[in-house]
């Protein structure tokens, strides 16, 4: 199966979720125990109206998505995962209008257990906007 | 000072007019259905369910994004709600959500902790916080959520928040 194809899949089972679709998450590359999501910025995911920053939730949201993905991706084929703990942390404000991009990658797993790390970016891709650490159930 | 002949039609008013300009500030809070019930100051977090909140459409579980967007929101309006306390009791402010510049300047999140303790179910969940400890600066904040049974925890979370300062 080529990467495309992979990615398209990942897509379909992405839109399959009600709440990354409310979210318009969009899966943008797929690799072996990677994953990067996206989303647009939405008046309504404000969470400061004096600065029109998304709510933190949002970002919690993306993270563990693209978390879950990147260890369903895993090259040793997990049946299913849950998170089982997440850790967010918020280094600076996304900017108003921009679009978010996480990129997790899933650097441990066991025959129960996957360890995921993940950044959250906006368009100033140098300077992350938050950073994730999660650990995640397998379902074999 | 308080005003122990103060009719208690007027400080309920002012009590709940502030908490909902503080919740209906916040646009994202609108969109989740995210809601407060207030007991004198005790505030419980209620997020009703909703087909757009499932993470998982074959159990069907709630969204890991979904909770740990719930109980960060918690801990934000506790912590501001505490905050605003005082200032609301003795009169000096009076928030209206119409008035953006009326609205206390939220907390904002430096890390959020969530440990996932059962599935969230296809129901409400409530969520309650707790300052743990409120400096000038920073603040430490412990929440739990939960669905049908108070003691049968869905997620508990705990977060470290930047005050506004000024």
């Amino acid at each position: 199966m080529s990467q495309t194809d992979q990615t398209r899949i990942a897509q379909q089972f992405i839109e399959a979720i009600p709440h990354a679709r409310a979210l318009g998450m969009r899966v943008d590359d797929l690799g072996e125990g990677a994953a990067t999501i996206s989303m647009p910025w939405a008046e309504h995911l404000v969470g400061d109206p004096r600065s029109g920053v998304v709510h933190g939730g949002v970002v919690s949201a993306l993270m563990d998505t693209c978390c879950g993905a990147a260890v369903m991706a895993h090259p040793s084929g997990p049946g299913s995962t849950a998170t089982i703990d997440l850790r967010i942390d918020y280094m600076r404000s996304a900017n108003k209008g921009q679009r978010i991009t996480a990129k997790a990658h899933c650097y441990h797993i066991t025959r129960t257990v996957a360890f995921v790390r993940a950044v959250a970016l906006d368009e100033d891709e140098e300077n992350p906007v938050a950073a994730a650490t999660g650990a995640f159930t397998v379902e074999r | 000072m308080m005003d122990r002949r103060e009719p208690l039609d007027q400080i309920k008013s002012r009590r709940d007019s502030a908490l909902s300009a503080l919740v209906s500030g916040v646009p994202y809070l609108t969109w989740m259905g995210i809601r407060f019930d207030r007991r004198g100051d005790e505030l419980t977090a209620i997020l009703p369910y909703d087909e757009k909140l499932i993470g998982n459409p074959l159990l069907p579980a709630i969204h890991g994004g979904v909770t740990a967007a719930f109980l960060e929101t918690a801990a934000i309006i506790e912590l501001a709600w505490t905050a605003m306390w005082e200032d609301l009791e003795s009169g000096r402010i009076v928030p209206d959500a119409a008035v953006t510049d009326s609205l206390p300047r939220l907390p904002k999140t430096i890390d959020f902790t969530v440990d996932y303790l059962r599935s969230g179910l296809p129901r409400d969940a409530y969520a309650r916080a707790r300052v743990v400890r409120s400096g000038r600066r920073y603040a430490s904040v412990q929440v739990e959520a939960w669905q049908d049974n108070r003691a049968r925890l869905l997620a508990q979370a705990t977060g470290h928040f930047l005050m506004p300062q000024g």
